[in-house]
């Protein structure tokens, strides 16, 4: 066997299907029909997983740390509000695209600016662009409607079937099948030769660029697909709260953004989603112990899984699952976070 | 024309205060290459410390300041000690979730202890209001912030470029591995250049009350401008930084007098520019290698 077709059948081991990402699948769905009470908060986590796995893709898979992914969020919020408000188009599914596809457009433009320089200018650029566009919307109030947000959206129902309901179940389950789908194509992306080019890069982009890996489209074209993804979450955002004021741009949402995606762990897509549950289950937490100052106890959660080292935090929450798997199969641990650190 | 003169006046004084802020983080970024986004808390904790020291104790404006420099340093150094120096070899990505964490814990706990409106200074009637200098309107706080942050410029130029400590420094900053090939103690030297780099923001801190208003959300509100004076000007002199805050300062003060409208936008954009044409900033070697 070649080398060639050793990576080929090494590749399609990883994308085929485990019976464990089955289950999880599952038992999200279902959770819609086991906790009818918690709709709201569920959407809440499914949007915020959907905007991890946006981030994701770019910061585990390409490498990129971005201070600024609420930019591209915040484009989608607004995009689908101003698109709904005048009944540009009226159908909320079309309307996520277009808001999504607003969004790629700005991430297109403005990934060039994003490939050039070393981290810390990156971290500058992405910080900057986002302030950037929180001063325009602010500028710009007679558009976006200033700190008030914009006001009175009446959503469609989706696909003209099923209209928005004040539980929020629609919107629970319209939220939860695009982030399944959309969770679908970045897994089919990520899985393909173009996922494990982005990876070559993110672990040394001279030696990728050396094999013939064009670097700086590789970086594009994901920073692209993450802003796209970023954006539909941000037209969630609006299209289930019916809301979009300028905090979409705020640079704590980007920031909590790294933290939901750090406690899930890079690199595996799922991390996001898992990271998001953690995340909205210790931020209720923590805002019955202080409402008013959880942002304490969020930002000591940053120090300490820093401090500890996120390799082996997920080692030690791993350790008792494949305690249990070994005990089944007589075998060695197989769950493991496939987490390379991003620098 | 006197309005010209006027902003340019206060642009200095407005970027001046930037450089004494901001100066430190130049130091982290150059010489250990540490993205330390939690730079501005420093600055917030000397602020508070002076203006609980003016308004509630009592104290003189003058003698607070000093102060104000003390405790950030102490406050620095232990931190340093403690927690910074185990993240020096980690990936930016920890060093920015470390920062941002310690952030995050400062803003929540100022507000919890001091409350989450703006705090005031009281200051020293000398200082308050202005005069006309050749038609100049001048104002007496702003020309103490020139005084004071001039010095300290000079004495801080001086000490890099004349003392044993600043070759020291210098040395480090260039080439850590040669420097400690030489036996210089470099994590030392860095300890003491990180506690005073602290202690100048908390100085500036107290400083800037008056001007840029200081309220729990300091830290994540001109996080990006100390980021700015740190990338654009580099960090392998410290006439980099300097002149960075300069055109920093004057560019947001012109910015929001004339285009009062486009606010914040002039700088974002000069910034994202500049960082476009060269990467590496404006002056010489880039900041973080």
């Amino acid at each position: 066997m070649n080398a060639q077709s050793d990576v080929g059948v090494f590749a399609r081991a990883h994308a085929r299907w485990h019976w464990s990402e089955i289950a999880f699948w599952c038992f999200l769905f279902s959770c819609g029909f086991l906790l009818p009470s918690r709709f709201l908060i569920m959407t809440e986590i499914v949007r915020l997983a959907l905007f991890a796995l946006s981030l994701d893709l770019i910061l585990g898979y390409a490498g990129i740390v971005s201070l600024g992914h609420a930019a591209f969020f915040g484009i989608g919020a607004y995009g689908a509000g101003l698109l709904a408000l005048h009944g540009i188009i009226d159908e909320p599914v079309l309307a996520l695209v277009a808001a999504g596809l607003a969004a790629a457009v700005v991430g297109f433009l403005t990934s060039f600016l994003v490939i050039r320089g070393v981290d810390l200018t990156r971290l500058m650029v992405t910080l900057g662009i986002a302030l950037l566009l929180e001063a325009l919307a602010e500028r710009y109030s007679n558009i976006t409607g200033g700190t008030d947000g914009l006001q009175g959206i009446e959503m469609a129902p989706v696909l003209g079937l099923f209209a928005f309901d004040m539980f929020g179940k629609v919107g629970f389950f319209y939220s939860l099948a695009v982030l399944f789908v959309l969770f679908l194509l970045a897994r089919r992306i990520v899985h393909s030769p173009f996922g494990l080019s982005l990876r070559a890069i993110k672990n040394n982009p001279l030696r990728a660029a050396a094999v013939g890996v064009p670097v700086n489209r590789r970086l594009i074209a994901v920073y692209t697909l993450a802003a796209f993804y970023a954006g539909i979450a941000g037209a969630l955002f609006t299209q289930t709260t019916a809301l979009a004021s300028l905090d979409v741009f705020a640079f704590e949402r980007s920031a909590d953004l790294m933290l939901v995606l750090v406690i899930g762990g890079t690199g595996y897509l799922y991390g996001g989603l898992i990271g998001a549950v953690i995340f909205k289950i210790l931020q209720e937490f923590f805002s019955t112990l202080t409402p008013q100052y959880w942002q304490f106890w969020i930002g000591l959660v940053f120090v300490v899984i820093v401090l500890v080292g996120r390799a082996r935090l997920h080692r030690w929450v791993l350790f008792v699952p494949n305690l249990v798997i070994a005990q089944f199969r007589g075998a060695k641990a197989v769950v493991t976070v496939p987490e390379s650190d991003a620098s | 024309m006197t309005s010209i003169l006027t902003n340019l006046f206060d642009g200095v004084a407005y970027g001046m205060l930037l450089f004494v802020l901001a100066c430190g983080l130049a130091v982290t970024l150059g010489l250990m290459n540490f993205v330390n986004l939690a730079h501005g808390a420093f600055a917030m904790a000397g602020g508070y410390v002076c203006a609980v020291l003016v308004n509630q104790s009592g104290w003189p404006f003058f003698a607070a300041l000093p102060l104000a420099f003390v405790s950030s340093a102490i406050i620095g150094a232990a931190l340093e000690r403690a927690l910074y120096r185990h993240l020096y070899t980690r990936s930016h990505l920890d060093q920015v979730l470390f920062s941002i964490g310690l952030v995050f814990m400062s803003v929540a706990a100022v507000d919890y202890i001091m409350g989450s409106s703006r705090i005031f200074i009281k200051l020293p009637s000398a200082l308050e209001g202005q005069f006309d200098f050749f038609g100049v309107g001048i104002g007496r706080y702003r020309l103490m912030i020139i005084v004071i942050c001039g010095f300290l410029t000079l004495a801080l130029q001086l000490v890099l470029a004349r003392t044993r400590f600043g070759s020291r420094l210098r040395a480090a900053v260039d080439d850590a591995r040669a420097a400690s090939g030489l036996g210089i103690n470099v994590p030392q030297v860095f300890a003491f250049t990180f506690a005073f780099g602290c202690g100048l923001a908390g100085l500036g801190g107290a400083l800037s009350a008056e001007i840029l208003g200081l309220d729990p959300y300091f830290p994540l509100k001109f996080m990006i401008y100390f980021l700015i004076v740190v990338t654009v000007g580099g960090s392998s002199s410290i006439t980099g930084p300097f002149l960075a805050s300069l055109l920093l300062g004057i560019g947001d003060v012109a910015g929001k007098y004339y285009v009062p409208k486009m606010g914040p936008f002039v700088i974002y954009t000069i910034m994202i520019v500049i960082l476009i044409w060269r990467p590496n900033g404006l002056f010489g070697r880039t900041a973080a290698r």
